[in-house]
């Protein structure tokens, strides 16, 4: 019974991980109605960012907050001068161009900071919380960061006139334009939140998994499914989505199907839910008339 | 087909047969792999392209074929022209058996399940109850076919030939299918499913055989890329092969056949160019080139191509 | 110009007695030696391209200071992103070409399986793989091949006998890569154990695509073991040994050779909680203060600064790279003139007790005709929370 319990809290803890890049997967579909592949690697090189500030001796809330700035930049900018262009691209040929965003920034971060694992400071204390061992300090403060965020995102999207402009634009552009909505600002501005999402994420992950180029890579996947899984345009869905998936993943691995086929067996149990419910746990059903 | 295509095709054909007597013998294996990844593109390109399914998993089925004929030639001694029809047949029912729960999924999750698939794969090629067979992380070395009939070449020029031969026996197919009933019923599937259905086209048969037939093609061409080769490994066939292959498409010209013969170019010899560019960041500059390649020709090199014919034909009039 | 050329077809005749005692292989000639080499730049591994930089600017000081024998290196070093296609690939351009007159240091277990056949069928050295797998070592059937580093199996034995000597009533906990390297460590690790197999209570495994090892860790500490074989990476050895300590499992920690570096994995994970951590070395540690004023080390630290200054000097693979050139240039001197491949491979199997000093002291790089493993001793060591203090013996070799 430990044993059960144990694995579930070590699997909240990588939930909670999976949950935050969710989260910016979510939020940059519901701008654009894209997935945008490149999102953990943006996430991985503003984390960089946030490394080199504090390397260079700025406190670390200081550094944290000028990091989720400057991730906006980022994004806003990569949407403009890489995305831009594309626009009007098949949406296969976007998606080429995230892969390529991918490549390159995983390149160039292990250009700049090479392939040794650094460690990143994390503002919670370092001894466990409630005498809980098997989740550190950390990663609940992780979690607790991401329900903010995700709470911060749903008052945006539901309550606010920028929020309701936004999901107007990635609904449908054209009408939105006829209306008065600079669209293209909008999908800078979504880009932005993604990827000020993204850095969070990554400033939370880093402390657990350590900072490296690939450090991403494998939780994007599990970060896509969740979102999947959740309901693509469910920003709660992720983060419920992330629990779901990382939990699954450490009770297969344990109990039942050992670590060698654990991620076979997550993603195919990820599929037969979908076989099930097509558009995930929480996402909007798309009835179409014919 | 019209005249100037016929001849322009007789052309590069002629060409493809004179290479290996020209190049060194490592080039004529390059171009070998060329062909083995046109194969596979084309494959991925009736499935994504032509019936708009998205593929991130094709690399399965890639490697499906591969092991096919590693384990056909190490554990079985089946002579290596066995394996290809042999890998063909496999990857054709396994790609149909998973084409048929795919059709309940559209789009974003389609590709998930497919990226599932892919990444699945080098688990399940190291599962160690299937060592026995797939020789684990060790993987499979294969021994290399000579030529037969004691013809004067050497064993890469008869493997190029060899694979030519395979590749424009799929060619012929593919162009035969698309340019039929059956390609008209998938591209109408792609572009509106309902008024298909509604005109009789029979969504869920032609969808599933899509995807028996594209992993068909994707497995023969994995079965000759691991003879071209000589050697299978797990590992080899991870992600970022499914990834390529996708790249591959769209750099060469979704719904094209002739994409696929760019799109092998292109994920051949473009990363060796970026990696004499920069030994610092090689898949940076490899990054660059696709996202060049996307804003000039967004409908790919075949596109583009297609694009500069229809202007010179409108110029002569 | 008719007499010219009489001229010069006299000045040819003259001087052919004073060449035929240079012999050359393709590759090699009076001016340069071309080395090829494959490493993973790109990709998942990308981590060990590093040690194709450093090899690259080892070359480079060598060049400055006026070559090896008179001749410049040119060292050509490919991108194969750790697939081996890409290998095979990239070792036929190197062979057939690039015409190298060796391939040197080409990386990774299954990428050195891909062409091992192939380089042996070419009669082109395959020189001191970058892999620690046992293959390697085998001049009967493939004569061509030579390894360098100790290799896994024996340092795992080397493991399971002291714990066999020191716990023989320990209840073994294994975390493993699933792959070759992984695998080839626990077979080593079972070879050694032999008939107490069953000691091992819980073999776990990850794949390197995964986040984190931290649920392996927790079903290691449920299975009740107190010894802990820990076959991981540095990213993830780091990981492990934070986790354990957070959970409170406190077991006779076993850490592999590739993933006890001083700076870039116990002090990401925190030096307090690595004390106690059982290791082995054949390489001094930069990061570890032992050897700060070693004078190895220093001149080691001049070459990094001067020659790959963009280079992690908390990262031991540049010591190793760094290690490894030093010994193929060893190698091409004794050489001298005749630069034929099967005299480079001859020179390499005729190594005696050859020290190249960023070692650990008492070991030497010995080879024969029936020894193709340059370096078979290790030093087990132990971390006190500052260093790691050899204890026991040399083990291993001759």
């Amino acid at each position: 019974m430990d044993a059960l319990l144990f694995q579930v809290l070590a699997g909240l803890a990588t939930g909670g991980i999976y949950a935050s890049l969710a989260l910016a997967l979510v939020m940059i579909y519901q701008a654009t109605h894209l997935v945008n592949f490149a999102q953990g690697e943006m996430a991985m090189f503003t984390t960089y960012l946030a490394w080199s500030l504090i390397s260079a001796g700025m406190p670390y809330w200081a550094a944290f907050f000028i990091t989720i700035a400057l991730g906006f930049a980022l994004g806003a900018l990569i949407e403009r001068i890489v995305i831009r262009p594309v626009e009007n691209a098949p949406v296969l040929a976007v998606v080429v161009v995230f892969i390529a965003l991918l490549v390159i920034l995983n390149s160039i971060a292990g250009w700049i900071y090479t392939y040794t694992i650094k460690a990143f400071p994390s503002p919670f204390p370092k001894e466990p919380l409630f005498g809980i061992r098997y989740m550190s300090a950390h990663e609940l403060g992780a979690i607790g960061i991401t329900l903010v965020v995700l709470a911060t995102l749903y008052l945006f999207f539901r309550y606010t006139p920028l929020g309701l402009a936004m999901r107007a634009v990635a609904q449908n552009p054209q009408s939105s334009r006829l209306v008065g909505i600079r669209v293209g600002w909008m999908l800078a501005l979504g880009w932005g939140l993604a990827a000020a999402v993204g850095a969070v994420a990554g400033m939370m992950v880093a402390p657990i998994v350590y900072l490296d180029p690939n450090m991403m890579g494998g939780i994007l996947l599990y970060a896509f499914a969740a979102a999947l899984l959740g309901g693509i345009d469910s920003p709660m869905g992720a983060v419920i989505g992330g629990f779901t998936v990382g939990v699954l993943e450490n009770l297969l691995g344990a109990f039942v199907i050992g670590n060698e086929l654990k991620l076979t067996v997550a993603l195919v149990l990820i599929v037969g839910v979908l076989l099930v419910r097509p558009s995930g746990f929480f996402g909007s059903v798309h009835v179409s008339r014919v | 087909m019209s005249r100037t295509n016929v001849i322009l095709l007789a052309v590069l054909l002629t060409a493809a047969c004179a290479l290996p007597f020209i190049v060194s013998n490592y080039r004529t294996f390059q171009f070998t792999l060329v062909l083995v990844y046109a194969i596979a593109l084309l494959g991925l390109n009736i499935l994504t392209g032509y019936n708009g399914q998205i593929s991130l998993g094709h690399g399965a089925f890639y490697a499906l074929g591969a092991y096919c004929a590693a384990i056909l030639m190490d554990k079985m001694g089946a002579p290596y022209w066995v394996t290809i029809p042999a890998a063909g047949a496999v990857c054709l029912v396994a790609g149909f058996l998973f084409g048929l729960p795919a059709l309940r999924l559209e789009g974003l999750y389609l590709a998930l399940a497919t990226f599932a698939l892919g990444v699945a794969t080098p688990q399940l090629l190291k599962y160690h109850h299937l060592e026995k067979w797939t020789g684990g992380v060790q993987g499979i070395v294969i021994a290399k076919p000579e030529a037969p009939f004691g013809l004067p070449i050497n064993a890469d020029q008869w493997l190029y030939f060899f694979t030519l031969a395979v590749t424009l026996g799929m060619f012929l197919l593919a162009w035969n299918l698309l340019r039929g009933r059956i390609g008209r019923a998938l591209m109408a599937i792609r572009d509106h499913h309902l008024a298909a259905e509604s005109m009789g086209v029979h969504n869920a048969l032609y969808k599933s055989l899509a995807f028996g037939v594209s992993a068909l093609y994707t497995g023969v061409a994995g079965a000759l890329g691991a003879i071209a080769v000589q050697f299978v490994a797990p590992d080899s066939f991870n992600i970022f092969l499914s990834i390529m292959l996708l790249v591959g498409i769209v750099v060469g010209g979704l719904a094209s056949i002739s994409g696929a013969l760019y799109g092998a170019l292109f994920i051949q010899f473009v990363p060796n160019i970026a990696d004499e560019i920069s030994k610092a960041a090689p898949w940076a500059i490899f990054g660059i080139f696709m996202i060049g390649f996307v804003y000039l020709m967004p409908t790919g090199v075949a596109g583009a191509v297609r694009l500069l014919l229809a202007r010179r034909r409108s110029h002569e009039i | 110009m008719k007499s010219s050329f009489v001229v010069g077809l006299m000045a040819v005749a003259l001087a052919a007695p004073a060449m035929a005692q240079k012999k050359y292989d393709p590759g090699a000639s009076d001016k340069e030696i071309r080395i090829g080499n494959t490493n993973p730049y790109s990709g998942p591994a990308s981590a060990y391209g590093t040690i194709g930089k450093s090899i690259t600017a080892y070359f480079k000081m060598v060049n400055e200071q006026g070559g090896i024998n008179g001749r410049r290196v040119n060292f050509i070093s490919y991108d194969d992103g750790y697939s081996p296609p890409r290998t095979v690939e990239m070792a036929r351009k190197l062979v057939e070409q690039d015409q190298v007159l060796f391939v040197f240091q080409t990386l990774g277990t299954p990428s050195n399986t891909a062409i091992h056949k192939y380089m042996n069928m070419k009669k082109v050295p395959q020189m001191h793989v970058a892999t620690g797998a046992t293959k390697w070592n085998d001049p009967k059937n493939h004569p061509w091949t030579m390894g360098w580093q100790p290799n896994y199996q024996s340092e795992a034995r080397a493991y399971a006998q002291h714990i066999l000597k020191t716990k023989p009533d320990a209840k073994i906990g294994v975390l493993y890569q699933n792959d070759d390297y992984g695998k080839d460590y626990l077979k080593g690790f079972h070879d050694g154990l032999g008939a107490k197999k069953s000691m091992i209570v819980k073999e776990v495994s990850y794949e390197v695509a995964d986040p984190t090892v931290d649920s392996q860790i927790v079903q290691l500490q449920q299975s009740g073991a107190d010894v802990f074989f820990n076959i991981t990476t540095p990213k993830f050895a780091a990981q492990a040994i934070r986790k354990a300590y957070d959970i409170g499992w406190k077991p006779v920690h076993y850490l592999n050779n590739v993933s006890n570096s001083v700076g870039s994995v116990l002090t990401p994970a925190g030096l307090d909680k690595a004390v106690g951590i059982i290791s082995s070395a054949y390489l001094k540690d930069a990061t570890d203060s032992k050897w700060a004023n070693d004078k190895a080390i220093a001149e080691w630290r001049q070459f990094m600064n001067k020659y790959y200054p963009d280079g992690n000097q908390a990262d031991v693979f540049n010591v190793y790279g760094y290690t490894v050139a030093m010994t193929i240039a060893q190698v091409l001197k004794q050489c001298g003139d005749n630069l034929t491949r099967e005299n480079v491979m001859r020179q390499a199997a005729n190594l005696k007790g050859y020290r190249a000093e960023t070692l650990l002291p008492g070991i030497t790089i010995s080879t024969s005709g029936d020894d193709f493993a340059p370096i078979e001793q290790v030093q087990l060591e132990r971390f006190n929370g500052k260093q790691w203090e050899l204890f026991g013996e040399v083990m291993g070799g001759r």
